[in-house]
């Protein structure tokens, strides 16, 4: 094949270069041919695994990257409208509670009108009670002085030798006690 | 190699281009088109590096990269976005083939930076041949697009009627000399490095100035992890330049 038109070339360049190898045209065959082969398979290489491969794995991570945006962009707006919501429940809760504030005061005022109502009617209608029972011990007590009055008084007539004369002591009883 | 030679004289020698030379992994023999060299074993350790980085590295497929995958996403992202953005969004469709010239490049340059190594990218056949797949690719693909217009892009319209002749031919000049410049500009960068580490390297040997060799080839080493990356990058970013000149023809 080649190497026989070769030969002598070969031969005396192992030794050593004489000027430029690069310039020795007998080896250019030789380098031609394994550089083809070695291109060739790089560019197989590339071209059938690793670019697609790499490619496949840079958009993948491009995807990954994307979502994991959104989704803590999502995140993001689902702790916003947390807060919101918090916010609101806390105002409302506020509200409520004040409203409640505000009923139970209004409950308990009413009550309290109601009870001091009561009172009042009940303290009213103990002292129109105390007032007449007051006035039937007056009059009792009336009615009993009178009669110590006229006992004391025919006592007295007795006692002075008279003969006490009920109807007259009666009348000036009654005359004293109008008196 | 270098070592040997210069022990035998016992003086300062040099050869530091010993290090390019093709020759079979096995044996002795002539060096054909099929014999396995050491530019079969480079290459085929740039092709295992590409597949350990893009395939190995990212076979776990996580959403949180290990580290090797995110240097393959790096390095994936890298060059979509300068094709993205050199070449226009209708040159997305060539980014396989661009990528493929890119990590072949770096890995081949990364590689050739090993003690020992052989740089594959510093021999002008491989660049060559990296350089006119893509002048043919870029050529053809103009044509294919856009027909006999394609020639438009030697026609600057915007320049005054009586420049545009020699502009014109100024303009096929330098799309002619583009594969040339493209080849020339990565074997050149990569081919003088490491020849100037290899000549820092025969100058190590001698006591007096040893400790300054060593010091420069360290130097030396850092810059060319630098240029190996620069390199592919020019060589990736000007594929999409040509390529955005066959998209786009009309200046």
């Amino acid at each position: 094949m080649a190497e026989d038109t070769h030969a002598t070339d070969g031969m005396d360049k192992t030794a050593e270069a004489p000027g430029m190898p690069q310039l020795d045209f007998s080896t250019f065959d030789n380098q031609i041919f394994w550089l083809v082969i070695a291109l060739v398979a790089i560019y197989l290489i590339l071209n059938r695994i690793a670019l697609p491969r790499i490619a496949s794995v840079l958009a993948e991570r491009k995807g990954t990257v994307t979502n994991d945006i959104a989704k803590a962009e999502e995140l993001k707006q689902a702790a916003v409208t947390a807060e919101e919501n918090y916010k609101k429940a806390l105002a409302d809760a506020r509200a409520e509670a004040q409203e409640i504030v505000a009923k139970a005061k209004a409950d308990i005022q009413a009550d309290l009108d109601d009870a001091l109502a009561k009172a009042d009617a009940e303290i009213a209608a103990r002292s129109a009670e105390s007032e007449k029972a007051i006035a039937e011990i007056r009059a009792g007590a009336m009615d009993a002085v009178a009669e110590v009055a006229r006992e004391t008084a025919a006592e007295l007539v007795a006692v002075l030798g008279g003969k006490p004369d009920k109807a007259a002591i009666d009348a000036a009883v009654a005359e004293r006690m109008k008196g | 190699m270098a070592e040997e030679a210069k022990g035998a004289e016992g003086g300062l020698e040099f050869h530091p281009m010993d290090q390019f030379i093709v020759k079979p992994l096995f044996g002795d023999g002539p060096v054909g088109m099929f014999t396995i060299t050491n530019v079969t074993l480079w290459l085929a350790l740039a092709v295992l590096c590409v597949y350990g980085l893009m395939v190995i590295g990212t076979s776990r497929r996580a959403i949180v990269p290990s580290r090797s995958q995110s240097i393959a996403e790096l390095a994936y992202g890298f060059v979509y976005q300068m094709v993205e953005d050199v070449a226009g969004k209708d040159g997305v469709k060539y980014f396989p083939y661009i990528i493929t010239l890119f990590l072949f490049i770096v890995f081949a340059n990364f590689l050739g930076l090993i003690p020992m190594a052989f740089t594959t990218t510093s021999h002008i056949a491989v660049t060559a041949v990296l350089a006119m797949a893509v002048f043919l690719t870029v050529t053809i693909l103009g044509f294919v697009l856009h027909g006999i217009s394609f020639l438009k892009l030697f026609w600057i319209s915007s320049a005054p009627l009586a420049l545009r002749p020699i502009l014109a031919l100024i303009e096929v000049i330098s799309y002619f000399v583009r594969p040339l410049s493209h080849s020339i500009r990565l074997a050149g960068n990569m081919m003088a490095g490491h020849a100037v580490i290899k000549v820092f390297a025969a100058f190590a040997a001698v006591l007096a100035i040893s400790p300054f060799a060593v010091l420069a080839i360290t130097a030396i080493y850092a810059l060319e992890v630098l240029v190996s990356f620069i390199q592919a990058y020019v060589f990736a970013i000007l594929t999409c330049v040509y390529l955005r000149d066959a998209l786009h023809p009309h200046h």
